[in-house]
């Protein structure tokens, strides 16, 4: 159906999320950025070389894996397990100010999980949350720091984030 | 060959069941595993709510263990029998064991025991998923698995590897499994044992036959050696602990015609100075030890796919 941000707009709003990040830390000092895997992945990434050229210092960056703290797991065990990627965090998150990243923020359960996913690893500062796309319908009290894009939708349709790194192109689509 | 994004059965019973995609399905859900054993906290919520019972109808120290411990890693609730102390000494059958613990009604038991196809038998009566953790002389798939594990954590691959399992392979349900995961992955595979320890049929399997330890070890990229397994053997197999290890026992002399990097794997408990000598055990080429580190991933990766789908049966 429509495009809704394409990569011109993609690419704004990172822009702007890492000036956002900058000025609401007051630098890039004790920050790591994690982000969610799958889509939440490129973003850290790009976020990361955002604040390194705004700032010439590298923010160290990771990937977490959360279904292994999905709620919906055990629920209907009819289906086939969602398959399970590696979690990479290659440093200590204690004390550190960790920016939680994920592409499409909807009812807040994968960022349950990714907050408890992260708690087993130490005991971070604080955690903001960052978004590309927030479509709304939460189900738990979450809300993102930064956001990229608010897109009003209905539960029945579907956003889909696609990254020059996973799908060729950037672009966000709301379907149906 | 493309991985597969789900296991066909909800049982895993041998490994001679089980697709190539299967099985790297199983192995790269492992490396996932594996990454949260190395966490501060080593412990995820994944099973929380699921009962495994472990059955183990034969002495295991490090299988019950590994088990046990990556069901305690996905938060599964667990309890476990031995035969020692429980009703199978009172003389109760499998069925009626069976049936006693489908009563209580557990997601999954893994199960060990000395026949061969008892967790099938096992598998036709209950509603869990039955995890085989050794049948008799017929196979063990979790072993093979963290074996394969094991060699693609080293060589990077499986196909076109080339690995000699040498030592007591009528006995061995290790060699009965890894063979067939082996050939279904494309290594290439060489066993090697006394005449009267060889079984038989290994050749139709596409495996290579030799009595001779020098011929099996040479250019081998893993080398794998399997127990003198005493307790199985009702009758003369071997002259003498010391006969087998000068023909068979592998030795750092042995060691140079293997390839420059070759790996020494030993599913355990070794016998030292019999199958392999203490400067092989411990020497450079082991991955004695990464063998049982890995067992728990592996084995995490198999309860967590079957606690899935309901796959065909």
């Amino acid at each position: 159906m429509a495009i809704v941000m394409d990569a011109d707009r993609v690419s704004r709003s990172l822009t702007r999320i890492a000036h956002e990040i900058l000025e609401r830390n007051r630098g890039v000092e004790n920050l790591a950025l994690v982000g969610i895997r799958a889509r939440g992945v490129p973003i850290a990434e790009r976020l990361a070389a955002a604040l390194k050229g705004l700032t010439g210092i590298d923010v160290p960056t990771g990937a977490l894996d959360i279904t292994l703290y999905r709620d919906d797991l055990m629920r209907h065990a009819v289906g086939p397990q969602p398959v399970i990627r590696r979690t990479e965090i290659p440093f200590s998150i204690d004390d550190r100010l960790i920016l939680l990243v994920d592409d499409v923020l909807y009812t807040g359960r994968t960022i349950r999980a990714a907050l408890d996913a992260l708690i087993d690893f130490g005991r971070p500062k604080a955690i903001q949350l960052v978004a590309l796309v927030d479509r709304g319908h939460r189900e738990l009290p979450i809300r993102a720091d930064y956001v990229g894009r608010n897109i009003p939708t209905s539960q029945q349709q579907s956003v889909q984030v696609r990254l020059v790194e996973l799908d060729g192109r950037d672009e966000v689509e709301v379907e149906g | 060959m493309t991985t597969a994004t789900t296991l066909r059965h909800r049982h895993l019973l041998g490994i001679r069941d089980l697709e190539p995609g299967e099985i790297d399905l199983i192995l790269e859900t492992a490396l996932a595993m594996k990454e949260v054993g190395a966490r501060p906290i080593k412990k995820v919520p994944t099973l929380r709510g699921r009962t495994v019972v472990n059955l183990f109808f034969e002495p295991s120290t490090r299988t019950r263990m590994s088990f046990e411990l990556a069901e305690k890693r996905l938060s599964a609730d667990t309890l476990g029998m031995t035969t020692a102390g429980s009703s199978v000494v009172k003389g109760e059958t499998l069925g009626d064991t069976a049936r006693t613990i489908e009563a209580m009604a557990p997601d999954m038991i893994v199960m060990r025991h000395a026949s061969s196809g008892a967790p099938h038998q096992l598998a036709r009566v209950c509603r869990a998923s039955i995890i085989n953790a050794g049948d008799g002389t017929h196979e063990h798939p979790t072993q093979a698995l963290l074996d394969a594990f094991t060699i693609r954590e080293r060589k990077g691959t499986l196909a076109g590897v080339r690995v000699a399992i040498i030592g007591d392979l009528i006995h061995s349900r290790v060699l009965r499994s890894n063979v067939w995961l082996l050939t279904k992955m494309g290594a290439s595979v060489i066993a090697c044992a006394p005449a009267t320890l060889m079984p038989p049929g290994l050749r139709e399997l596409g495996v290579a036959v030799t009595y001779d330890i020098d011929e099996a070890v040479k250019g081998a990229d893993v080398i794998m050696m399997l127990r003198v397994q005493h307790e199985r053997m009702h009758g003369l197999f071997l002259p003498s602990a010391r006969e087998y290890f000068t023909y068979f026992g592998l030795t750092p002399a042995r060691m140079e015609r293997a390839a420059a990097d070759a790996i020494v794997m030993h599913p355990g408990p070794m016998n030292r100075g019999v199958e392999i000598d203490s400067d092989v055990a411990d020497g450079p080429w082991s991955v004695i030890l990464d063998q049982v580190a890995n067992g728990v991933a592996v084995r995490m990766a198999v309860l967590y796919l079957l606690a899935g789908g309901e796959g065909e049966g």
